[in-house]
């Protein structure tokens, strides 16, 4: 057990080496920093001095290992534009991105579950077809343009929720929510259905294909000449067994959600870290870029591993060794 | 002749056409398809061409609209460029970059499959590692990283979603030929001198063919969504080139004063195709799957 | 022998697939008395299982039970509703499959198994249901049970776990049991061992058995009569011994003489010739016609009824249309 989760924490920092890496080779190529913390009028000599001052006069895997060095410190460099520490740009911001993320999976779960549990037990009813018709019409939307419709329905046309920003907050454990207040809550309807609605119909569509493929086996077919109902048969017998596979799966939604909260605080100007990603790719900001991309494949990471050890909790057959 | 025959006369043409479904899928692959190799043909303007572009025509409604006009069926834009026009163009660009995307994911992610496949060992070991890493971070977070360091274009957007493409073929295909691999025809024909990696690619190939069309197809929808939401972020397509995902987002500002279209319409079509797609992915997926038969 | 406790009544069961109609079960009728042990016996794709699952009218769509009657204790099993339905399975009929390890829900645990059925058909309390669960497990001869209560399948053997499945099975005193061909799963070495344990337990319970299987040699020591079907009917029927010693129908005759016997040296092992009909193009005439080497014009034209054929004993075949034939 204790073997095992070390060896995993080893692959984790082994992957996270191999992120730097490419996250700093391939974004020096991204033409020349120092351009944009000088002022425009400035000299050649002010530029020399802002690069040594930076440490890009050095060549780069030296860059890399004073990188790497102040990673492991914590320290990830200071923001072109905000001149603050990146890692407290994208800390501060943190709170916010999951918080919508983690709304937005509780509302594609909520639904997902029963919604694929009962496409998968009547294949055939009209609601099932409907559903399934549904979830690939899910799969084929683009998000930014059903944040698109959202807003211009429910905020430009009726009125009735906010557009953009968290709205009101309040404090806990020192960090500032939006779902403790009702204002903070209306703020935060759109932007998570909107980053839900993808994950929701890949996550019911694997849910139902699951239950179908464990419906066939045999131990359903035993456990209903045992005289389970078919309530019972389903909840207690099939969900189990076909939600292991899905969990791995959920994972990597859980991922690929926080990666679409870029696209999704764009639209709805939600402050979180993937709007501060966009807005520093557009302004050219390397050092919050960077940041962003080591701290998210962090949590990728973490994430995986995560469900690594809950996936051998819920699987008997699995063996920790 | 035959052949054709043969397919008109098989259970998978006869499935086919019961499945309205798949039949509408295929209606809309194809309309859009026909568009973007001979719309711009037949539509009123050429977007690109700025000559052709009059202020006074600008933010025009669709036509069923008050103070719309015939010639600007679907409106226009702030520029007074026709959106029919830029919708059919912005499609093209959309679909071609979709499917050759597509192709080349496919063509690399085959060729390391094979190659990983049959040569096993470190090789092997390295290359499906650089595969699970890659499909353990999201599809969307890479290509806008490698977006965002080299800057808008078609060409990088080519790259760099092939980049993050080809993994799911090579996985595929590199199941496909550990399945092969260990049989005994493929020791056999090393007796008889033929070279295994030539057997084993003759004999994995047609078997995967199945799941690589259907793996293919569904990408193709995915490359399009991917691509239009890289646009949309400002990361994609150079603005002298709108695909459809950079339509909605020049029309994203103006759609709070109730100019709606301009952002609404190409995400229209960008779902009707990417929608029409995956219904022949999932009908192709469920009658080439022989496991959920 | 006790009153009827099964009829069986021109059964007949139909999946409806792409490629047309399979008549699965065509029209069979079986009795089965209380505490009878009874064999059914033929090859696969015979409709064995099929009568099995249509006995608890578990047949799903594309398959449905066309006509016929399922006669328990008197009452039509095909005029019950589900719920009914569900009372009786587990509890007055209960089955015993194939695979052990595909039976049991690999993420309960065998406690949990046994449970859910003492749980769904009986009222006892938890102690009591524990006390139970120990003393079914002992019966079928798992020793310690207490250690081996929150195990999972996985962590059984084959043997194990088909003696954990008799247990289920047994577990709310069932008045038939079914054996979907309970041991061909298992190793040689402990299929003996299944059968005899199998034979143990249901006298003590005093149950009925019906054993489907493909292995004549199986129903052999542990059967008192034996059905062998073809094709979706039945084509013999009669006490064990008499049916192996003096076969009726030429299909029984094909069978038994493909077995390898102790002690007789034979070259090749006798086959029957041919193939299994396609069982969407059934013929008019007896389904085995084709691969009888006996059959007649007649066998082409029309299909043999049931009829009787000595003491208990029954086949469907014209070469015995006259009552008792030679041998």
């Amino acid at each position: 057990m204790w073997i095992y989760l070390l060896r995993r924490l080893m692959q984790m920092a082994a992957v996270l080496m191999v992120v730097s890496l490419i996250v700093f080779f391939v974004m020096s190529f991204t033409g020349d920093p120092v351009l944009m913390v000088v002022p425009p009028n400035a000299t050649d000599l002010e530029i020399e001095e802002a690069r040594r001052s930076l440490g890009l006069d050095k060549p780069l895997w030296i860059q890399y290992f004073v990188f790497v060095k102040n990673l492991t410190q914590g320290d990830m460099g200071r923001s072109y534009i905000f001149k603050q520490p990146v890692s407290k740009l994208v800390t501060e911001r943190m709170p916010a991105t999951f918080e919508m993320v983690g709304c937005a999976v509780l509302f594609a779960l909520l639904v997902a579950v029963p919604a694929g549990v009962y496409a998968a037990a009547r294949p055939n009813s009209f609601l099932s077809r409907a559903i399934m018709g549904g979830s690939l019409f899910g799969i084929s939307l683009p998000s930014f343009w059903v944040g698109i419709l959202l807003i211009y329905f429910f905020a430009v046309e009726l009125g009735l929720l906010p557009s953009s920003g968290r709205g009101g907050t309040r404090l806990l454990f020192g960090v500032p929510w939006s779902f403790l207040t009702w204002d903070g809550l209306r703020h935060l309807v759109l932007p998570s259905v909107t980053l839900a609605l993808g994950t929701l119909a890949v996550l019911l569509r694997l849910i139902r294909a699951q239950m179908r493929e464990v419906l066939r086996q045999d131990f359903v077919k035993f456990a209903r000449a045992k005289g389970v109902s078919s309530r019972q048969l389903l909840f207690s017998h099939a969900l189990k067994n076909a939600l292991i596979p899905v969990v791995t799966f959920f994972g990597l939604q859980v991922g690929n959600m926080i990666a679409f909260a870029t696209v999704t605080e764009t639209i709805f100007a939600w402050p979180g870290m993937g709007k501060l990603l966009v807005d520093s790719i557009n302004a050219s900001d390397r050092p919050v870029i960077v940041a962003y991309l080591m701290i998210v494949s962090a949590i990728f990471v973490g994430i995986n591993f995560i469900i690594d050890v809950v996936y051998t909790f819920i699987d008997p057959r699995i063996d920790l060794r | 002749m035959k052949a054709l025959n043969e397919f008109l006369r098989s259970e998978f043409f006869f499935h086919f056409r019961r499945e309205k479904i798949a039949v509408a899928g295929s209606v809309i692959v194809v309309f859009f398809i026909l568009t973007a190799l001979f719309g711009p043909l037949l539509v009123p303007q050429n977007p690109y061409n700025l000559q052709s572009l009059e202020l006074k025509n600008a933010y025009k409604p669709p036509a069923w609209l008050e103070g719309g006009e015939a010639a600007f069926l679907l409106g226009s834009d702030e520029q007074g460029r026709d959106m029919l026009s830029g919708i059919v163009y912005g499609t093209r660009i959309s679909l071609f970059l979709g499917v050759g995307v597509m192709a080349a994911s496919c063509l690399v992610g085959t060729l390391v499959g094979l190659y990983a496949g049959y040569a096993g060992g470190r090789a092997d070991t390295l290359l499906m590692r650089i595969v699970d890493v890659q499909l353990s971070f999201p599809a969307m977070l890479v290509a806008l990283f490698i977006m965002s360091a080299f800057g808008r274009g078609l060409e990088k957007l080519f790259i760099a979603l092939t980049l993050v493409g080809w993994v799911q073929y090579a996985r595929t295909v590199r199941g496909a030929v550990l399945a092969e691999r260990g049989k005994e025809y493929i020791d056999a024909s090393r007796l008889i001198g033929l070279s295994p990696f030539l057997v084993v690619t003759r004999h994995v190939l047609p078997n995967v063919t199945t799941s690589l069309i259907v793996i293919a197809t569904i990408h193709v929808g995915n490359v399009i969504l991917t691509e239009a939401t890289l646009s949309y972020l400002g990361v994609g397509v150079p603005v002298t080139e709108p695909s459809l995902g950079l339509l909605v987002k020049n029309g994203y500002d103006v759609l709070f004063s109730g100019i709606w279209w301009i952002s609404v319409l190409p995400g229209c079509f960008i779902m009707i195709l990417v929608f029409g797609i995956n219904l022949l992915g999932d009908f192709l997926r469920d009658e080439l799957n022989p496991k959920l038969k | 022998m006790g009153n009827a406790l099964l009829e069986i009544e021109g059964l007949k069961t139909q999946f409806h697939l792409f490629a047309g109609t399979v008549k699965a079960l065509d029209g069979i009728d079986l009795t089965l008395k209380e505490r009878e042990i009874l064999g059914l016996v033929g090859e696969s794709g015979g409709g064995k299982s099929v009568a099995a699952y249509s006995i608890l009218r578990l047949i799903d769509p594309p398959g449905e039970i066309a006509s016929g009657r399922v006669l328990f204790e008197g009452a039509d099993l095909l005029e019950k509703s589900e719920a009914e339905m569900r009372r009786i399975r587990g509890k007055d009929i209960s089955m015993i499959f194939q695979d052990p390890l595909t039976a049991l829900n690999p993420l309960h645990t065998i406690h949990d198994q046994i449970d859910e059925m003492l749980r769904l058909h009986t009222s006892l309390g938890a102690r009591e249901r524990l006390e139970k669960i120990l003393s079914l497990l002992r019966e079928v001869g798992i020793s310690n049970p207490e250690d081996r209560l929150r195990a999972y399948p996985h962590q059984f053997s084959g043997g194990m776990l088909q003696r954990v499945v008799i247990a289920i099975a047994l577990a709310a005193r069932p008045k038939l049991i079914i054996a979907d061909e309970p041991t061909t799963a298992l190793d040689v070495t402990v299929q003996a061992q299944i059968l005899r344990l199998m034979e143990g337990v249901v006298k003590n319970h005093g149950a009925a058995l019906i054993l489907i299987t493909h292995d004549l040699a199986v129903v052999s020591g542990l059967t008192e009569r034996v059905a062998v079907m073809y094709c979706g009917r039945i084509v013999e029927e009669g006490p064990t011994d008499l049916v192996i010693h003096s076969p009726l129908h030429p299909y029984t005759k094909g069978l038994l003489n493909s077995i390898p016997r102790m002690g007789k040296k034979s070259g090749r092992l006798p086959q029957i010739s041919g193939m299994v009909p396609n069982l969407l193009e059934l013929p008019d005439g007896c389904a085995f016609a084709a691969r009888c080497p006996d059959a007649s014009e007649k066998c082409l034209r029309a299909a043999p009824p049931m009829r009787p054929a000595g003491p208990g004993r029954k086949t469907a075949c014209h070469l015995h249309a006259g009552g008792e034939a030679e041998r």
